[in-house]
């Protein structure tokens, strides 16, 4: 996983609550097998005018000019500002990974789905929760204002709008370390292996139908 | 010292390691598995040079993806039969056990797993899908991981977790005639709303819970993601049991009797403190539809379709506005005067055999209205489909104009061939009536097994009480 410290980027806002994982990436990308090359398909419904299969030249495709990832102010985001319950719906995992694999890398929201947020941070994606009137107030400068950006420090955990004003926010330590430092979750957990056998001998005679 | 919640005494047995932070390494004692979360897992082991740490906690099957028709022809979509051929092979490789396409044991994982006995209470059970909540059903912490978990799990059978808050979610009193699980949970959902739940583990209490099967428990359970909530549970009791008894994954002998002596304490202490405490009356619960984008957009039957005017939030508001637009819906339209061109009855929340035999007794002796172009049953198992035919199931729906297919998630997600058409109107049994979700352009509407029967025989939406 890549780490993450700082990010000064523009900003794109994606303004309607409950943005769900079938949005962000249609079912069909599924069939992949592998982990990357999702970008071209994010938000494919809202991005195309057609319907998009895995394997077609996405470069040909007709673009809804309507769209927010299809405007010229908006075309080198990395940072996205949401709605509530972003992420909400499925496990799915291409869903960071084609968030990830488009460029974005901080998204800001008033709140994120349960599953979405795990998995967005296993890929070095930083999932900032603010207010939700702090939050309305950058959509109103973001589309106020062309160009605008935003600068994210992971360490100090502050964002820094244009004008100077500094916004603080909440991250728990678990999260922070592992994204800070790039971490792969199971070689941490594997330096543990004695405790899960440890684990693995009591239970296995409390309730030995468990290892049946 | 309070007592403890039923979430709190199964994480409690399945902590390796506490980090002292709220977080804690967990024990995962089931894991299920199915083609399209897991190839990227497998190939991440191989990369890694691991294996999986427990490989018989693990228990795979093809779904999403697979035909729910004739399948001596395998799969025609080449992309989708890559995905359950890589299934296949990694299951092979490593020594999973599977039930392939042909097997009469294949189906949506979240069916089979309890069908076999392989969820059990008090278990902790993970899989790359968000509808694991199901599991709870029968006393078990479950709930839904991405494919970076699913990794994690194969390699070390634990996964990092941060504990949750508890909800309890009571209905109270009894249910009228005619109410099902669907339309508990749908009403739940409607009261509070799709994040009303993140951050929670919601455990389902009350008579109205306690009075449904096992299989109406999983019904709602599984849906709790759509309330936000990652697991959703059911305390333990003896119809658990009765359910869990016999099955071929279920422990025998002195080993039953040892679980069935540690599954009576599954169930929330009196004296247990949960962090939030919803009532609904269950009596009050009318026959649920869906109107719009999110599973939150829900009303009774007999009521009309929402005016965003009426709502003072601006944020709701907009997106009321662009669900009525999708769904190509007039604000104030009575539920019941909304015509469906498709109607499916299946997906892991409403494919069980109580579910066919709910909408076949609506069925029955009844046709397709004409306007209906596709009426597909899709059962959830192989074993299921078996029961249902020893049942006569299967010529009820048939002879009403109805599909007759193979198990699988089907147009639940649309994943393989059963979808809908831009613009076409669904009357589904199925979790998620997101935009897309059962085809590009396609408008779900969210009900219950009989509902959609009743739809179907209708050919418009109607209080399904007034046919049987």
């Amino acid at each position: 996983m890549e780490k993450f410290e700082t990010l000064k980027a523009i900003v794109v806002p994606i303004d309607r609550p409950n943005v769900d994982t079938d949005a962000i990436i249609p079912k069909q990308f599924l069939k992949s097998i592998k982990r990357t090359g999702f970008g071209p398909n994010l938000f494919d419904e809202w991005r195309y005018l057609d319907h998009g299969e895995p394997g077609m030249d996405n470069s040909n495709r007709p673009l809804n000019k309507d769209f927010v990832l299809n405007m010229d102010r908006y075309q080198d985001a990395k940072i996205m500002i949401a709605r509530e319950n972003f992420g909400c719906g499925s496990s799915r995992e291409h869903a960071p990974w084609a968030l990830e694999d488009f460029g974005f890398r901080v998204i800001i929201a008033p709140s994120f789905a349960d599953i979405f947020y795990n998995n967005s941070f296993k890929n070095g994606i930083l999932l900032i929760k603010l207010d939700a009137d702090v939050v309305d107030q950058l959509f109103k400068e973001v589309e106020a204002k062309e160009g605008y950006q935003l600068d994210v420090n992971l360490q100090a955990q502050t964002i820094t709008k244009p004008d100077g004003s500094v916004i603080e926010f909440e991250l728990d330590e678990f999260h922070k370390h592992r994204l800070l430092n790039g971490l792969d979750d199971i070689s941490l957990t594997l330096q543990h292996v004695d405790d899960i056998k440890a684990y693995e001998q009591r239970r296995s005679q409390e309730a030995p139908w468990l290892f049946n | 010292m309070a007592g403890k919640t039923l979430y709190e005494k199964i994480w409690d047995q399945h902590v390796v390691r506490d980090n002292g932070d709220g977080t804690a390494l967990l024990y995962i004692d089931r894991h299920l598995v199915h083609e399209v979360t897991s190839p990227q897992a497998f190939e991440g082991l191989r990369l890694a040079g691991r294996k999986p740490w427990r490989v018989s906690a693990n228990l795979a099957t093809p779904d999403h993806n697979v035909p729910t028709t004739d399948r001596s022809k395998g799969i025609k979509d080449p992309i989708s039969r890559i995905q359950v051929e890589t299934l296949d092979d990694n299951c092979e490789e490593f020594g999973i056990t599977e039930f392939k396409m042909d097997d009469i044991r294949q189906g949506i994982v979240h069916v089979i797993s309890p069908e076999q006995g392989a969820t059990l209470p008090g278990m902790t059970i993970v899989c790359g899908d968000s509808h694991t909540s199901t599991h709870g059903a029968l006393g078990a912490l479950a709930h839904g991981i991405g494919t970076s978990e699913v990794e994690h799990v194969l390699a070390t059978q634990t996964l990092g977790q941060k504990k949750s808050k508890t909800m309890l979610i009571s209905v109270d009193g009894k249910v009228t005639a005619g109410i099902t699980a669907k339309d508990i949970v749908l009403a739940i959902i409607g009261k509070i709303g799709t994040a009303g739940g993140t951050g929670y583990a919601i455990e389902f209490g009350g008579e109205a819970i306690r009075d449904l099967s096992i299989e109406g428990r999983m019904t709602v359970c599984n849906m709790a993601i759509e309330g936000g909530a990652r697991a959703g549970m059911v305390a333990v009791d003896d119809k658990t049991i009765e359910y869990v008894k016999g099955r071929p994954y279920t422990p025998k002998g002195y080993m039953w009797d040892m679980a069935v002596a540690q599954w009576q304490d599954l169930h929330s202490d009196d004296d247990a403190k949960f962090d939030a405490v919803v009532h609904l009356d269950a009596a009050s619960i009318q026959p649920q539809v869906t109107w719009g984008t999110s599973p939150e957009m829900v009303v009774a039957i007999g009521d009309k379709v929402p005016n965003p005017a009426d709502e003072s939030d601006t944020v709701k508001t907009e997106g009321m506005n662009k669900a009525l637009t999708y769904m190509g819906l007039q604000a104030n339209t009575p539920i019941n005067e909304i015509y469906v061109d498709k109607v499916f009855i299946g997906s892991c929340t409403n494919s069980r055999i109580e579910d066919l035999r709910a909408a076949a007794e609506v069925a029955k002796g009844r046709k397709v209205a004409d306007n209906v172009k596709l009426a597909l049953v899709v059962p959830g198992s192989g074993l299921i489909k078996q029961q249902a035919e020893k049942e006569g199931l299967d010529k009820v729906f048939i002879e009403a104009g109805f599909e007759w297919r193979e198990p699988g998630c089907s147009m639940c997600l649309a994943m393989n061939a059963d979808r809908l058409e831009p613009g076409e109107r669904c009357a589904s049994t199925s979790n998620r009536n997101f935009e897309g979700r059962q085809g590009q352009g396609g408008r779900t509407h969210l009900v219950s097994p009989a509902m959609a029967a009743a739809a179907a025989i209708t050919g418009h939406f109607v209080d399904v009480r007034e046919l049987v």
